[in-house]
């Protein structure tokens, strides 16, 4: 196999692994019923969070502990604005996109630059040496990287095989179900949107720590928490659906890079950087254009029943709604 | 399992639902609890079930006092309610939605065993790996109700569950409540405004009205006597209507129609001037799909669609509204009326005419609509703050006076049966001026009184019972279940 595709794809493994973790966090979050819209400003704060923290402690450990935090606790006021003060979700989601992202920009200033600890590269034994697969998934990734593979399978595993799984998506699909078989629906939607902010700021902690390492200004994944929301969509709420729904927009994203660096192109650069946007809208008019409900329809019966949870495009029948017992 | 209840009380802001209610509920035995719409039995069955707590007042089981927050915890005591619209997941398998609330030791291997063992022993058909949202209303009671079984329930509640339902299921749901009582000693109660069912099935039934309990009686009973009960007064029954059937207005050519969960092929019908046709089905079979088709809500897929003999097959809904068709959705608050305005707002909403909103005309018309269409609520209330039955009469008020066709999704969805009437009256008042009606309603009582044509769908195939004298609420019940080829027979 070509060397040179193994490093690009190696490379697109590791950069688009915040963009896999947040996206996750956004699908946990979004199956209990919540929409956290704050991701782009939350990813932005808990990366700075992490850094400062790691530059400080000298531990990246604690770096990464401080940006899920941060994560954590943004999410935790989008809950309680919903559960206990009756708000709008989106639009305090929104609001605080802004304030998370200026936030980040105010105390990042004088880390601006800085050099700070970053995450050590690891390559995992006997895995390594599988051909394609070990040079691609398993070579001088951060751990971080490995944890976004444990995560899609563990994410799965809880929704689809775990009876608190059948939980977790019964508040999201319709919560008077869930209360009537003594759920506690609030509870969980604390409990998820906590998880899923969490693992927002971890993804902000990959940024900073490793992947775009340190502070600078304009913030590097600036973008890339819409990114991460559109890729919850395109995912159809499913974790196999979201990650490759974040291999293929990294993918793109690297496809438009190389094609900047050719010389013998003559697109307009401003072209170019918005061409993994365009095709990320085009895929999801695809995805959401009903395509996908005509294929699952025209498969034969006993393949509907293992396809269905991972093709269905409908988002939980309660995202975004508001439950209170009677 | 002996239930009593004491002094049961419970208010909706100024509606007192539940007025010093106090019954003693004997084991083995199918009780009827009856009354119209808003007397009460909903809210009551749901304090009974945990879903609601009483203001105040006690639940006594086997002569201890209960106190317990939660549906979950009623199932702890044995009293499980089967809501009307049955509270499972959509999106879960069957097997899912059995599973799930069960204890947690319990695996998926042996849910599968379990809801198959239930099922069996009363004919219910359940495939595990189906996904609820793809099951009928009489399935999903089916599976809500193995659920309970399965959580070892000794009293179960059931909400009007044969509105909806085809004679088949109801069948298979009576016959498995008469084994539960009769064989296994398990006490169910019937909420039902459906004399009928009450009379066919009961044991005994209690009768509540405008919040209070108003009577009991040990079956046998009459009708007569039992709506004697209900309304503290006898009620004619609703004669058949009949009127002047004049010209095609509406002409249906071999439409075909493609919705997300039916295919209609080829429907071709005359709607007469002053005629009312009925459309009776199972939800989601065909018969809304042919309506919002008729008022280009949904395009068809081929065919014609006729009015008075302009093609109106690629016009807009708006186009044929101008036209000369009127249509109200099922989905009052959702789809009818914009919840958040005034009724005023509604009336000003109406007129096209002009870029400025004429307050004043708009103002005056609202006034002189509301006292037409006897509203109860000023023209400056939100609309949403209005009860079901006024919301429906201003829907009513904002239609055209004198359209073509009204097409008309459930007219008397949720009301009592005195605003039920009114609209009917009105109804049949537009009717006699020449207006054709074209109606669905699972209610099929309502459809064999008024419609002179009935349209019966099963799964997007059709039958259509040209004089609809000749139908009965019986028969209508085995059609809707698919069973066309004996209706030829």
């Amino acid at each position: 196999m070509n060397e040179e595709l193994l490093n690009i794809l190696q490379t697109l493994v590791t950069s688009s692994s915040p963009l896999v973790i947040a996206a996750l966090g956004e699908t946990i979050t979004e199956r209990a019923g919540v929409v956290n819209l704050s991701l782009d400003g939350s990813i932005t704060l808990a990366a700075a969070v992490g850094f400062i923290a790691a530059v400080g402690s000298g531990s990246t450990l604690i770096g990464i502990l401080a940006a899920m935090l941060t994560g954590a606790l943004v999410a935790l006021i989008i809950v309680v604005a919903d559960i206990e003060l009756k708000q709008d979700q989106v639009a305090i989601g929104f609001v605080l996109t802004l304030l998370a992202a200026s936030l980040a920009q105010f105390i990042g200033q004088s880390y601006t630059r800085v050099r700070g600890p970053e995450l050590p590269f690891v390559s995992l034994t006997f895995l390594k040496d599988i051909p394609f697969l070990g040079p691609v998934f398993f070579t001088d990734h951060n751990p971080l990287v490995y944890v976004s593979f444990i995560l899609v399978f563990a994410t799965w595993w809880w929704m689809f095989r775990t009876r608190p799984g059948l939980a977790l998506r019964a508040v999201g699909e319709r919560p008077e179900s869930a209360f009537a078989r003594g759920t506690n629906v609030n509870r969980l939607r604390y409990i998820y949107t906590l998880v899923g902010g969490a693992l927002v700021g971890l993804a902000g902690a990959a940024y900073s720590l490793s992947i775009k390492p340190g502070w600078t200004n304009p913030p590097a994944m600036r973008g890339d928490g819409w990114i991460a929301l559109a890729i919850v969509i395109f995912g159809g709420w499913h974790p196999f659906r979201v990650v490759l729904g974040a291999y293929l927009f990294a993918g793109l994203r690297a496809i438009s890079s190389a094609i900047q660096r050719s010389p013998d192109v003559q697109i307009p650069l401003v072209l170019i950087n918005a061409l993994p946007w365009l095709l990320m809208i085009g895929t999801l008019l695809l995805v959401s254009s009903g395509a996908i409900e005509r294929l699952l329809r025209a498969l034969p019966r006993s393949a509907q029943v293992w396809t269905r949870n991972i093709l269905r495009s409908d988002p939980p029948a309660a995202l975004g709604t508001r439950f209170e017992e009677h | 399992m002996e239930i009593e209840l004491q002094h049961i009380h419970k208010r909706f802001g100024r509606v007192h639902a539940n007025n010093d209610i106090s019954m003693k509920l004997r084991g083995g035995r199918i009780i009827g609890v009856l009354g119209e719409n808003g007397a009460g039995k909903s809210t009551l069955m749901k304090i009974l079930s945990g879903y609601q707590p009483a203001d105040s007042g006690a639940i006594l089981i086997d002569g201890r006092e209960v106190d317990y927050h939660g549906p979950q915890a009623a199932i702890a005591v044995g009293v499980g309610m089967l809501q009307q619209d049955p509270l499972d997941v959509p999106a879960f398998t069957v097997v899912e939605n059995f599973l799930y609330g069960q204890p947690p030791a319990m695996t998926r291997r042996e849910a599968r065993a379990k809801l198959a063992q239930i099922s069996r022993e009363f004919g219910f058909e359940l495939d595990p790996e189906t996904p609820s949202a793809r099951l009928s209303i009489g399935q999903r009671q089916q599976l809500e109700i193995v659920r309970l079984l399965a959580l070892g329930v000794r009293t179960l509640i059931l909400d009007e569950p044969t509105t909806g339902i085809s004679a088949q299921q109801k069948t298979i749901l009576f016959d498995a409540l008469q084994a539960l009582s009769r064989e296994q000693g398990m006490t169910v109660l019937l909420v039902s405004h459906k004399l009928e069912d009450v009379i066919a099935l009961c044991d005994e039934v209690v009768v509540l009205r405008a919040g209070r309990l108003v009577g009991d009686k040990m079956m046998p009973a009459t009708k007569a006597e039992l709506v004697q009960l209900m309304f503290g007064q006898e009620i004619a029954p609703q004669e058949r209507s009949s009127g002047h059937i004049g010209d095609a207005v509406l002409e249906l050519d071999s439409v075909t129609i493609q919705d997300r969960r039916v295919r209609v092929e080829s429907l071709s019908m005359n709607v007469r001037a002053g005629e009312v046709i009925g459309l009776a089905g199972l939800d989601g079979s065909g018969q809304e799909a042919l309506m919002r088709a008729c008022v280009g809500l949904i395009n068809v897929a081929g065919g014609r669609v006729r009015l008075n003999g302009r093609d109106l097959t690629r016009q807009s809904y708006r186009d044929r509204m101008h036209a000369g068709l009127a249509f109200s959705a099922a989905g009052r608050l959702e789809e009818g009326l914009v919840a958040g305005l005034t009724l005023t707002e509604h009336m000003a909403l109406m007129d096209n005419s002009r870029a400025m909103i004429d307050w004043p005309a708009a103002r005056q018309l609202s006034g002189k609509q509301i006292e037409r269409y006897n509203v109860r609520g000023r023209a400056e209330d939100r609309i949403e703050t209005l009860s079901g039955g006024n919301q429906q009469r201003w829907l009513m008020a904002l239609l055209p006076e004198q359209p073509r066709v009204m097409i008309l999704e459930q007219p008397t969805r949720g009301l009592d049966i005195d605003s039920a009437r009114w609209v009917w009256q009105l109804l049949l008042d537009r009717r006699a001026h020449g207006t054709a009606i074209i109606f669905n309603s699972p209610d099929l009582d309502e459809i064999v009184t008024y419609s002179d044509r009935i349209i019966v769908f099963f799964a997007g195939r059709f039958h259509v019972i040209e004089d609809a004298s000749t139908a009965t609420v019986d028969a209508l019940g085995h059609l809707i279940g698919g069973n066309f080829e004996e209706a030829a027979r």
